[in-house]
């Protein structure tokens, strides 16, 4: 499977698909990254004259890369086009270090903790273009054929 | 091992999980993991993953299936640990 094969299989779509390019995967890890648009839906609320990217969207997008797409490409010989993957996120640890601004380029590194059961754990950090460290921490998913 | 003794350590090991305190008090054999104690799925395979550290154990998908009360997971740990 081709990484592009791969975010096509992700069952999301613009404004809430966060996910440009995948770098690295294997069985244990995956790197990708993502640009945050400029115009993007949340920045005219979050905050008010003020838009900074909500951490809620930064563990959404550590989520989509560093679970979802580690999880698709786990899975990947037991999907098709008609036989999509059911995912859940089930808890989330997270702490956040630095803001991300509108326009933003941001690399998110994942490592697999455990995949048993149809339950995968990933330890996921969020950096920005400088490398410095935006957000890490722990993040599980039910995923399931 | 005793009965005793693998429903306390069963009971050490749910604890964090447990969403009905209430249920969680009454432990007995007959409690069910998602019915009564309203743990989730995804803590449902911590709970495996911790009775295997636990009891130093493997177990498979079809242990986790039939791992929904506390009856069938002393069943299920006392086969393995005399098998």
């Amino acid at each position: 499977m081709t990484t592009e094969e791969l975010i096509d299989l992700l069952p999301y779509q613009d404004p809430f698909l966060f996910v440009d390019e995948i770098d690295v995967i294997s069985e244990n890890a995956v790197t990708g990254s993502y640009t945050f648009k400029e115009d993007a839906f949340f920045y005219e609320g979050h905050f008010k004259n003020n838009p900074i990217t909500p951490g809620v969207i930064l563990t959404e997008c550590m989520a989509q890369i560093g679970l979802v797409c580690l999880g698709i490409y786990l899975l990947a010989d037991e999907l098709n086009s008609s036989k999509q993957p059911q995912i859940a996120l089930t808890a989330n640890q997270m702490d956040f270090y630095l803001p991300v601004l509108p326009g933003e380029k941001v690399t998110v590194v994942s490592e697999k903790v455990v995949f048993r059961f149809n339950k995968l754990k990933c330890k996921v950090k969020m950096l920005n273009s400088k490398g410095g460290l935006v957000a890490r921490g722990l993040i599980s998913g039910m995923l399931k054929v | 091992m005793t009965k005793d003794d693998l429903i306390a350590k069963l009971k050490i090991i749910v604890a964090p999980y447990v969403q009905d305190e209430a249920a969680f008090k009454t432990l007995s054999e007959d409690t069910d993991f998602v019915s009564d104690l309203k743990i989730n799925s995804a803590n449902l395979v911590d709970i495996i993953l911790d009775i295997e550290d636990e009891f130093d154990i493997r177990l498979e998908n079809e242990d986790m299936e039939q791992m929904l009360d506390v009856k069938s997971a002393m069943a299920i740990v006392t086969a393995k640990l005399n098998g």
